[in-house]
């Protein structure tokens, strides 16, 4: 029997006034989503002095924005957030929703899947639409992907990071979207109060636009083969990334994980070091025009990832390679 | 706001070193069969040392929690080892399956029946799922406040906790008015403390309680994969669409084969 289908829902999130890429990335994607579904495409944005966003999200696809603009939406907090976004997906029963893989964004989705008593896919790498019109939700898992559905519950939500998806379109549509204002709850005394938000500049070169990456897994073996990781980056100007290891090891920062749960990039040159290339990792480099992967196990699955392969233990390999690259550019200068 | 009883969520999960043995298998589409050994999710051992150091500062005591099969119970062990004073296992076979949201409410079940902490300290995310959704699902069942991502954990006394969470291009200082709160914590915010001698004889005398349906009091339909509004639907091998070149020879010529390519491709 048919049914009627809700809106597709998408999660506008705002810092300092300005909406994230991976927002509008979601715009382009839920447009498709709700094309395909035959209905409209509505989205949530709160914060401060935002209503003037609204423009580019309706060329971006939206057909309905609901906009809280209020100083006390200004940061994210979710005992503002949640109930405002809980209370209007009862009245509106969005058929998906979907909200980027920020900081803020995974905290605020499974608060509103719980309370909605949905389902929630993390980190997916691909949306779809399946044989009975059911949001498959595609993760990397066990050396393969997995499909994940929410067949009864609704939304259908899902988090997915920024670069995954592309940035809608120069627009065929006409911005003649409609523009719903939502009353802001009173400020009550919250359980939790936001003292302050201390933004910091990234060290060093950043993954997000660098041309070159140098990353660097379990192969390094302990802190001594992470620093000749760090100097193969160094010599080629190259950002430094990494697998999950390296980071549960405290050798590199959470923000420097490429993949699933971590960056997506798309640098001009990939080297993998001493990493297996569990899928996990892979799915956030897969868009580098040249990939190189050293590994000492010549059956490592990221051999069958890459554009060239070299089998080698790390910290035998880099130290010869490090050599080779200084050698050259000194005699790079000489000439 | 008073911090007298803690409870800690832990989850036994396959040994992360080993854990590439369970595949999918090409040409079955379902899991290999893998004897990896359970260990302790790594972060939840960066939640069991914030819970321990803030119990000695405050005088509370910590309950280790966790949702699994029977032997999971060696993970809870270990907890104990570490310091906690209390340790229960949630485990029945109807709990199997279970996704992050049937994974909080049983979890959640477990808490209340134990009686209701000031404070529930998880990991981020675990190494086998990595959803990070069990934290703020749990909040929400159990009704209370949530903070993610944590880096920083600091009591002030009558006047709350002072926490600092991460963000993605800085981080944020939340003050907990008052509990009961969950708290999702990174491996920024502490180094977890070794297990002494004397704390693995402590831990010998002590029993892990193993907790099933009929002590939790919830209906079969609400846990595991029936609690469960998300399937996995289906499973594939991803394809590449490159084909690998080996770059061979002795380890000078196969560092100058490289040199050459990041030259031709203007890196160097």
């Amino acid at each position: 029997m048919a049914r009627e289908i809700g809106p597709v829902w998408v999660f506008v999130e705002q810092c300092g006034g300005n909406v994230l890429p991976v927002s509008y990335e979601l715009v382009g994607k839920g447009r498709e989503l709700a094309d395909e579904l035959g209905t409209s495409l509505e989205a949530v944005l709160l914060g401060d002095s935002v209503t003037g966003l609204a423009g580019e999200l309706f060329r971006g696809g939206v057909d309905r924005l609901y906009v809280g603009d209020d100083v006390l939406l200004k940061y994210y907090q979710p005992e503002m957030y949640v109930p405002m976004i809980v209370d209007l997906a009862r009245e509106r029963k969005p058929e998906i929703f979907l909200v980027g893989s920020t900081a803020c964004g995974k905290e605020l989705a499974p608060l509103v899947a719980a309370r909605l008593k949905t389902g929630i896919s993390a980190h997916c790498i691909d949306l779809a639409l399946d044989g009975n019109r059911l949001l498959e939700q595609i993760i990397p898992a066990y050396g393969g992907l997995i499909s994940i559905v929410c067949p009864e519950m609704r939304p259908q939500m899902a988090t997915i990071a920024k670069g995954v998806f592309a940035l809608p379109g120069p627009a065929g549509r006409h911005g003649t979207g409609e523009l719903v204002e939502l009353a802001v709850p009173q400020a009550e005394p919250m359980k939790t109060e936001l003292l302050e938000v201390v933004y910091e500049e990234a060290a060093g070169l950043t993954l997000d636009s660098a041309a070159t990456i140098v990353a660097g897994g379990a192969g390094a073996k302990d802190a001594a083969g992470w620093r000749m990781v760090e100097v193969l980056a160094d010599e080629l100007g190259a950002a430094l990334g990494a697998t999950r290891p390296p980071v549960d090891e405290g050798w590199i920062e959470l923000d420097r994980m490429i993949g699933q749960s971590g960056k997506m990039v798309t640098p001009d040159f990939y080297i993998g070091v001493g990493l297996s290339g569990e899928l996990q990792h892979m799915v956030g480099i897969v868009g580098a025009k040249l990939m190189v992967a050293i590994n000492n196990d010549p059956k490592a699955p990221v051999f069958d990832q890459v554009d060239y392969g070299l089998v080698d233990d790390c910290q035998e390999f880099l130290p010869v390679l490090i050599a080779k690259i200084r050698q050259f550019k000194q005699g790079k200068t000489a000439a | 706001m008073n911090v007298r009883k803690i409870v800690v969520c832990v989850k036994a999960v396959p040994d992360p070193k080993r854990a590439s043995e369970i595949r999918i298998d090409p040409r079955t589409k379902t899991l290999t069969r893998a004897d990896v050994p359970l260990v302790i999710n790594q972060l939840d051992r960066h939640a069991m040392e914030a819970a321990l150091k803030l119990a000695g500062e405050v005088g509370a005591e910590v309950t280790a929690i966790s949702m699994g099969p029977p032997p999971a119970a060696a993970v809870l062990k270990e907890c104990l080892a570490m310091g906690a004073g209390r340790a229960v296992l949630l485990s029945d076979r109807s709990f199997a399956g279970a996704d992050a949201y049937a994974t909080a409410y049983t979890l959640a079940k477990g808490i209340e029946v134990d009686g209701m902490p000031d404070l529930v300290v998880c990991g981020m995310s675990s190494s086998d799922g990595s959803t990070e959704w069990v934290a703020p699902e749990l909040s929400v069942f159990l009704d209370c406040p949530v903070v993610t991502g944590v880096i920083g954990l600091e009591a002030t006394g009558n006047a709350g906790l002072k926490v600092s969470a991460r963000l993605d291009n800085g981080y944020r200082v939340v003050k907990v008015n008052g509990g009961p709160v969950v708290l999702a914590v990174t491996r920024e915010l502490n180094t977890p403390r070794n297990i002494s001698f004397s704390g693995i004889i402590k831990a010998r005398k002590k029993e892990v309680a193993i907790w099933n349906l009929e002590r939790l009091g919830i209906a079969a339909a609400a846990v595991g994969q029936d609690g469960s509004p998300t399937i996995i639907s289906g499973m594939r091998v991803a394809e590449s669409t490159r084909k690998v070149q080996m770059i061979e020879g002795t380890r000078e010529a196969k560092a100058e084969e490289l040199v050459r390519l990041l030259a031709a491709a203007g890196v160097l």
